[in-house]
């Protein structure tokens, strides 16, 4: 048995539950688990990698469609899948009856129990429309290869 | 079957459905359309996001 140079597993995991702060952190209020949103952006937004917290700036708007978004159900705590640490909503996130005339491409996922409301990810889809409709985002399986969010 | 439309509640047997499908490395998208009279009255879609978009390997290797 040799020594190996490694990331542990279980850092990765622990990332994502706010285990570790090598920088300047927050008090937390409790041990609970955030809350999270997802808001759907127009195709004229630039959502993308540099956001660091929800905007309201070219957010979609319409007919049953709250500023902000809709709740992300986090039932399933971040897990390993081999040496990869993923998440994966455990629900999928659904826009029900919404009138949505612009087109829009992303959704951005956020911590909205984080009083700057921290940006989390940004997805991206074909250019939809939706009248009178439902709109899903039905979620990828949970493991290495196809969780929503994936520290490999 | 009554869905909601753009012009209130409808039943599909009056209707004219058209369903769409994408499907591609990024996503697999159902489009389900109904129209009166050639015209789009309701408009549902569901999106299957195959691919995340949101890896952090960079993130972990800068860490190494």
């Amino acid at each position: 048995m040799a020594n190996s140079q490694a990331m542990c597993s279980q850092f990765k995991v622990d990332i994502l539950n706010g285990l570790h702060a090598f920088g300047a952190s927050v008090v937390r209020a409790g041990t609970t688990k955030d809350a999270y949103k997802a808001a759907l952006y127009l195709v004229s937004a630039s959502r993308g990698a540099g956001d660091t917290v929800y905007s309201a700036t070219g957010e979609v708007s319409g007919t049953n469609y709250s500023a902000g978004g809709v709740a992300v159900t986090t039932g399933t705590a971040p897990t390993l899948s081999g040496t990869t640490a993923i998440f994966t909503p455990s629900a999928s996130i659904i826009y029900t009856t919404v009138t949505l005339s612009t087109a829009f491409d992303a959704v951005l996922i956020y911590n909205d129990t984080s009083s700057t409301k921290l940006a989390v990810s940004v997805h991206t889809f074909g250019s939809q429309t939706v009248t009178a409709g439902t709109f899903t985002l039905t979620m990828p399986t949970n493991d290495a290869s196809n969780a929503l969010i994936r520290l490999a | 079957m009554v869905i909601e439309t753009s012009l209130g509640k409808m039943d599909v047997r009056k209707l004219k459905k058209v369903v769409h499908q994408v499907d591609n490395a990024n996503e697999r998208t159902t489009v389900t359309e109904y129209y009166l009279e050639g015209v789009s009255v309701h408009r549902s879609v569901d999106v299957v996001l195959k691919q995340a978009s949101v890896t952090a390997a960079m993130l972990c290797a800068a860490l190494k």
